[in-house]
């Protein structure tokens, strides 16, 4: 390409950070410095934009070490790349945690949604000087939540739950936060020796950090059995487990692993998603936090049974004790041969690293993570073609996120038999959910399909003192609400669904009487409107005009209002890119229909 | 389904579905609306442009396919053996109707082709979500995933000062609809300068050269492509502003004229468009096997010297 970079230069400390990740430019073209060999060649093209899917860590390390992306080091970051300055900073402006204008090293982001300003945390109007408003931290057992990011090499990131206005505002002035405390507090159920738990069974139990302890609580014990059974095999156990995709979607995983494995394009490439974003969602950062390992040995295996060589694992990039963990678990894992050529002498190979997301709930839809980890806006891509087939650099790609993966384990331990037999028909195995709100102990809890909403609330203590149940949030925001008179429906895939709802990735948010139902809804039109990519009309347009017609409904209900936002919903659903805008009004929708929150 | 079409060289299959009822037979890797035209079906369209890989942004084309839990889009979902397709069903025609009012809202069609028509079939009134913001000049400033939260008295849109920062063309954002087609045009699909992009998130998405600079600080070459495949007056000569903002353009007067570029050995196709004697502004035909509506700079801009006439 015939770049044209404009006369703005980077700093030092730009430059470093740049050559923090790819290394100092070779000639002069690339933005080293002019040799008497550069005026007579000049390599560049295609080998240099072979890199591009290096773009999102290279502006993230400029992110993090100057605390905002400047012309010059765009342009920087165009020679070295080969990348236009202007598709860069398309790039650059697509997400939240990235900056293009100068702004203090110090970002405290406070968490303003639904489980948040459930639980007393501040508004959006609220917020002292020197904070802004975040969408969820998915850190809502803990609520109200607050992430403190401050630029620097290397960066410090910190999550502070929960957090008090006092606190906050010492945040703003230049306080750090305390370590965050152990994630075991976050799975109320270990403390409880009678539960025999699983999924949740070594969180607590195991140092996160130390792969020796990990094997010796069963760690990849489940590994060597995949190898020992062959790939076919295994997928064949997934099979019959009958388990579907944890992320929401619920899609037959092992109907997934098959189209992978069977594809006739090479390379093969397994994402783990684990961009987990949706308001109320967390029990993939508590996965992550606690039992680090297992996720990277469910990868291995899954990886092993698709044929994939490389492997991401797409990180939500506000879960700073996640990352931390988890490229430890990753780092551990290659030293002890878990990781890399010929793995426990199986003649199979297997990179894994992760790509850290820089704020964006729509990179979690699995086709937007393709974009995004390649060095593109994390825009949707149309179905078809599915995933399966063509997917993060054009090649078949497994996505599967990381509950679905974490419940391989103990498939391949136990047999995928074993597993169906747990749960209903309709939803099978063990799930994770993610109570928040005015329950006594809100945290995440393993259980059996077929458990019901009343028993759910009962085992996280019921209700705290003083509160009333006023509406459950099932699935979060893309999900819907249910009443105080649907404390017995099943939580189960087919019950949820019958009902109007779904179970989406497991959220189930609390709301006592305190709650302002028509801010939840506001909140959730507002979330939606940052959201979505921008893409496609129904829902770049629909989800502002949703927004425009609940602040006015907030004001004194009109029937027209309500008949419109029940055709944006239809429109948003029916014509929408991508899940994102196909349930913007599903919650909103619930809480119209079902909770009549704006009945006149 | 089993009868093959010959294309040139390439063996294509035919392939039979059903459209509205009606059973038609096109060739493999045809879309639907492709299939729809070839049988005389109208389906509007307003982000599809004939050189252009579709981007599908729009959502104005949706169809039924049976099966499909959603609509599908028919400028860019291929033709499937046995696939049944509706093209005037309530979903269709809500769909279309929302998205008609859903851009009339947000965005000025005034000079995008066939609106007014297809907001009268489709009953699309986009004043019904209320009365409009006025215009803004900080689009391009936007905090991405932050917004003020609306108070709902009227209704935001992307109205904004014209962006006039050469002589060549203008850029009148208010008028966009974000089909994607100029940044195609000007990136890997055509001109391969990557003079503009997509940036910002949400209702704040833009096409912007890197941080909003002017198109003479950025790559831009004037090849004047961007302007050619625009399908709503967003790009534009800046001959054909000036005449508008003087209430001199006077298109229905005006003649189209082709003939070759006469810079270079290419040959280029050029369709000069002609008011009162005067060159107005120049395209080329999308269909031509060598340019596919594409010019630089010289073939785009630079008639002026065919008018310079002795006095």
């Amino acid at each position: 390409m015939d770049l044209k970079v404009n006369s703005s230069v980077a700093t030092r400390d730009e430059r470093d950070a740049v050559d923090s990740v790819l290394g100092k430019p070779t000639q002069y073209t690339q933005g080293g410095t002019r040799t008497e060999q550069d005026l007579r060649i000049s390599r560049a093209g295609e080998a240099l934009r072979n890199l591009r899917h290096m773009l999102l860590p290279t502006l993230h390390a400029v992110n993090d070490h100057i605390g905002w992306i400047s012309r010059g080091s765009i342009n920087y970051i165009a020679q070295q790349l080969d990348v236009a300055p202007a598709e860069i900073y398309g790039v650059a402006s697509f997400y939240a945690l990235f900056s293009t204008t100068e702004r203090p090293k110090r970002q405290v982001h406070v968490c303003i949604d639904l489980a948040c300003r459930a639980m007393g945390g501040l508004r959006e109007d609220e917020l002292p000087e020197g904070t802004h408003p975040s969408p969820c931290l998915g850190t809502c057992e803990r609520a109200p939540a607050v992430l403190v990011i401050e630029a620097g090499n290397p960066a410090r990131h910190e999550v502070l739950a929960p957090a008090t206005p006092v606190q906050i505002n010492a945040l703003a002035k230049g306080a750090w936060p305390e370590a965050e405390p152990s994630i075991v507090s976050a799975t109320p159920q270990a403390d409880d020796d009678s539960t025999k738990l699983v999924l949740l069974g070594r969180i607590g139990k195991v140092d996160p950090l130390s792969i020796t302890d990990y094997q010796q609580h069963g760690g990849f014990v489940a590994l060597r059995k995949a190898i020992q059974l062959g790939a076919t095999s295994v997928i064949d156990e997934v099979n019959a487990s009958g388990l579907v995709g944890r992320g929401g979607a619920a899609f037959p995983t092992g109907r997934k692993w098959g189209a992978v494995a069977g594809q006739p394009a090479f390379p093969h490439y397994s994402i783990c998603n684990a961009d987990e974003s949706e308001p109320g969602t967390f029990k993939d950062r508590v996965i992550m936090e606690g039992d680090p390992f297992a996720l990277v040995e469910a990868m291995i295996i899954a990886s092993f049974a698709t044929g994939c060589e490389q492997g991401f694992i797409y990180l939500r990039g506000e879960y700073p004790r996640a990352i931390r963990n988890v490229q430890n678990a990753i780092n551990e894992s290659k030293k002890q041969g878990f990781l890399g050529d010929n793995i426990l002498g199986s003649g199979f190979n297997f990179a894994l690293s992760i790509v850290r997301g820089a704020g964006a709930y729509i990179c979690g839809e699995e086709t937007a993570i393709f974009n995004s980890i390649e060095g593109y806006r994390g825009e949707p891509r149309n179905k078809p073609p599915f995933p399966v087939e063509v997917g993060v650099f054009g090649k078949p790609t497994l996505v599967n996120n990381v509950e679905t993966l974490v419940n391989v384990l103990s498939i391949v331990n136990d047999g995928g038999a074993t597993y169906a037999a747990l749960g209903t028909e309709g939803s099978k195995g063990r799930k994770l959910f993610c109570l928040s709100g005015a329950v006594t102990k809100p945290g995440i809890y393993e259980v059996e399909f077929g458990i019901t909403l009343r028993q759910l609330i009962d085992l996280a203590g019921g209700l705290r003192s003083g509160s009333t149940l006023q509406a459950i949030l099932l699935g979060g925001a893309a999900g819907g609400f249910v009443g105080p008179d649907d404390l017995d429906l099943p939580l189960t895939m087919e019950a949820t669904h019958a009902a109007g709802s779904s179970l989406g990735s497991g959220v189930v948010m609390v709301l006592d009487q305190s709650v302002d139902m028509v801010d939840q809804l506001r909140r959730i039109a507002a979330f939606f409107r940052d959201e979505s990519c921008g893409q496609c009309v129904p829902c770049r347009v629909g989800t502002v005009r949703q927004e425009e017609i609940i602040s006015r409904l907030a004001q004194g209900v009109q029937s027209q209002d309500i008949e419109m936002l029940r055709e944006l919903g239809t429109v948003m659903r029916d014509a929408s890119i991508c899940g994102l805008g196909q349930t913007a009004n599903s919650a909103i929708d619930s809480a119209i229909n079902k909770l009549k929150v704006f009945a006149q | 389904m089993s009868t093959q079409v010959t294309t040139g060289l390439h063996i294509r299959r035919s392939v039979q579905l059903t459209i509205d009822g009606q059973s038609v037979t096109v060739a493999e890797g045809e879309t639907i609306l492709s299939a729809c035209r070839t049988m005389g079906t109208e389906i509007p369209t307003l982000c599809f442009g004939d050189t252009i890989t579709p981007k599908n942004a729009c959502r104005v084309c949706m169809v039924e396919v049976e099966g499909s839990r959603v609509l599908v889009p028919s400028c860019s979902r291929k033709v499937e053996p046995g696939m049944v397709v509706r093209t005037d069903t309530e979903r269709t025609d809500h769909s279309r109707k929302l998205v008609l009012e859903l851009l009339g809202s947000s965005v000025d069609l005034s000079l995008t082709k066939n609106v007014a028509r297809w907001n009268s079939e489709y009953e699309a009134e986009p004043i019904r979500f209320g009365k409009p913001a006025a215009p803004t000049n900080d689009r391009d400033e936007a905090t991405t995933g932050h917004h003020h939260v609306a108070d709902g008295s009227s209704v935001v849109n992307v109205l904004q000062p014209v962006k006039i920062d050469n002589e060549l063309y203008v850029r009148d954002y208010s008028k966009c609809i974000m089909c994607y087609q100029c940044v195609d045009a000007c990136g890997e699909q055509w001109q391969n300068t990557f003079a503009i992009g997509v940036a910002g998130r949400g209702f704040d998405i833009r096409i912007s050269t890197e941080f909003n600079v002017d198109l003479t600080d950025s790559a831009c070459v004037y090849c004047g492509n961007c302007i050619q495949v625009c399908p709503t007056g967003a790009l534009m000569f800046t001959s054909e502003y000036n005449m508008r903002e003087a209430g001199t353009w006077k298109e229905e007067e005006q003649t189209q004229t082709d003939t070759i570029c006469p810079y270079c050995g290419v040959g280029c196709s050029l369709t000069l468009h002609v008011q009162d004697n005067e060159i107005v502004k120049v395209t080329s035909p999308s269909d031509h096997s060598v340019t596919h509506g594409n010019l630089c700079i010289k073939g785009r801009f630079g008639f002026q010297h065919v008018q310079n006439r002795a006095e």
